[in-house]
C-alpha cells in the first residue's frame, strides 16, 4: 500500500462517516412547510388552465431553465459532431 | 416502517460511484462510475419531496377527495421538474466523454489510466 | 457494421409504428398527463437507434444525411424561442402565455377540483412540447448514428 492509497481511504471513511450522519438525521415523509409549492397547486387550474403541475412548473412558472437546457443540448450535439468532422481535401 | 431506505440508498449509490472513479484504472469504468453518481443524486432529489400518503399532483382523474382541499396530500411538485433538467444535463455530459474516449482510443491505442499521463504527440 | 439477420429486420419493420406512435402520443398529452417534451423524445428516439441496430451503420449512414438532421434540430430549438418571443409582442414579458384567456385555440379553462381531460386546454404549452419533442428526437439520432459510423472505420483520415 503505497502512501497515496492511505490517504485516499482515509479520506474515504471521513466522507463516509458524514454522509451516513446526514442520511439519518433527514425525516422521510414529512418536508417543511413550503409557501411556492401550496401557492402552485391552488392556483394551477385558474391561471394557466393545465391538468397538470409538472408540466406548468418546467414551461411556465420555470421556464428560463427549460431555456438553458435546450441550449445545453444544443451545445453538447453540436460539440459531438465536431470531433468527428471529416474534412475533404 | 420504511425509516429512511432511500436516503441510506442514495448514501450507497454515491459511495459505489466514488470507488470506481477512485480506485480503476480503465478509462470506460472510470465514465461508469461517473454516471452511477449522477443517478444517486439524482434520486436525492426526488426523494426530498415526499410527503406521507401523496399522490401525484395532477388533477385529471385525481380522487375527489384529494382534489377539494387542494394542497392536502399532493407530493411537491417543485423537485420533479428540476430533475428533469438534471437528468438532461447527465445525458449530454456522458454522450461528450465518450467521444473523447473514442478519440484517445485513436491516438495512443490503450485505455490505461496511467499510460496517457503526459502530453506527448 | 454490418447487419444483422432477416428475422430481426422484419421484426424491428413490425415494431417500429408502434414505438413512434407512443412516443409522440407521450409528447402530445403532455399537459394533461405526466410525459412532456423530454419523456417522449426520449422514447422515440430510442425507437430510431433500434432501426440502426438492425440494418448496420453504414447503410443508415449513407441514406440520412448528418447535416439535414442538424438543421431538423435548429428547426425546433427557433420554434421554442419563437413562441417564446411572441409572448413578449402580445404581453408584457417574455414567456407570456398568450393564449389561456383571449386567443383562438387553446383556450379553455378547466373546472376546479377534480376533472375529466380536455385537450384543447393549456394556452402556450402544447406548441412549446412538440418544438422541444423535435429538438430531442433529432438531437440523439444524430449523436447515435455518427458515433455508431466512426466506430466501425478502419482507419480515420482527419
Amino acid at each position: 500500500m503505497s502512501a497515496r492509497n492511505i490517504v485516499a481511504v482515509v479520506m474515504f471513511s471521513i466522507l463516509a462517516v458524514f454522509f451516513i450522519l446526514t442520511a439519518l438525521m433527514l425525516s422521510f415523509g414529512a418536508p417543511m412547510k413550503s409557501q411556492m409549492d401550496d401557492y402552485i397547486i391552488t392556483h394551477t387550474q385558474n391561471e394557466t388552465g393545465t391538468n397538470s403541475a409538472v408540466t406548468t412548473i418546467v414551461f411556465d412558472y420555470r421556464g428560463f431553465d427549460t431555456l438553458g437546457e435546450a441550449t445545453i443540448l444544443f451545445g453538447a450535439v453540436s460539440g459531438v459532431l465536431l470531433i468527428f468532422r471529416r474534412v475533404k481535401k | 416502517m420504511i425509516f429512511n431506505i432511500p436516503f441510506i440508498a442514495v448514501v450507497a449509490m454515491i459511495f459505489i460511484g466514488l470507488y470506481a472513479v477512485l480506485f480503476k484504472r480503465n478509462l470506460v469504468k472510470i465514465v461508469i462510475g461517473i454516471t452511477i453518481i449522477e443517478s444517486g443524486v439524482n434520486l436525492f432529489l426526488i426523494t426530498l419531496g415526499y410527503r406521507e400518503g401523496g399522490v401525484v399532483p395532477i388533477f385529471t382523474s385525481a380522487p375527489s377527495d384529494v382534489a377539494e382541499n387542494a394542497p392536502g396530500t399532493m407530493v411537491l411538485p417543485v423537485p420533479q421538474a428540476l430533475t428533469l433538467t438534471s437528468i438532461v444535463i447527465g445525458v449530454a455530459v456522458l454522450a461528450l466523454m465518450l467521444s473523447l474516449i473514442m478519440h484517445i482510443y485513436r491516438h495512443y491505442g490503450t485505455l490505461d489510466v496511467r499510460k496517457i499521463r503526459r502530453l506527448k504527440e | 457494421m454490418s447487419e444483422m439477420s432477416k428475422i430481426v429486420r422484419t421484426l424491428s419493420n413490425i415494431t417500429f409504428p408502434f414505438i413512434m406512435v407512443f412516443g409522440l402520443y407521450v409528447i402530445a398529452h403532455g399537459h394533461l398527463t405526466p410525459g412532456g417534451g423530454f419523456q417522449g423524445g426520449a422514447v422515440a428516439a430510442s425507437g430510431c437507434a433500434m432501426l440502426i441496430v438492425a440494418y448496420g451503420s453504414t447503410w443508415i449512414f449513407e441514406k440520412i444525411k448528418v447535416s439535414r438532421l442538424s438543421a431538423f434540430e435548429s428547426l425546433g430549438a427557433l420554434g421554442f424561442i419563437g413562441v417564446a418571443f411572441f409572448g413578449l409582442i402580445f404581453g408584457g414579458y417574455f414567456f407570456n402565455n398568450f393564449l389561456v384567456r383571449t386567443g383562438i385555440l387553446f383556450n379553455i379553462i378547466p373546472k376546479t377540483g377534480f376533472t375529466g381531460s380536455e385537450f384543447n386546454t393549456a394556452g402556450v404549452l402544447p406548441l412549446m412540447n412538440f418544438a422541444v419533442g423535435v429538438k430531442v428526437i433529432a438531437g440523439v439520432f444524430a449523436i447515435v448514428v455518427v458515433m455508431a459510423y466512426a466506430s466501425s472505420l478502419k482507419e480515420w483520415k482527419q
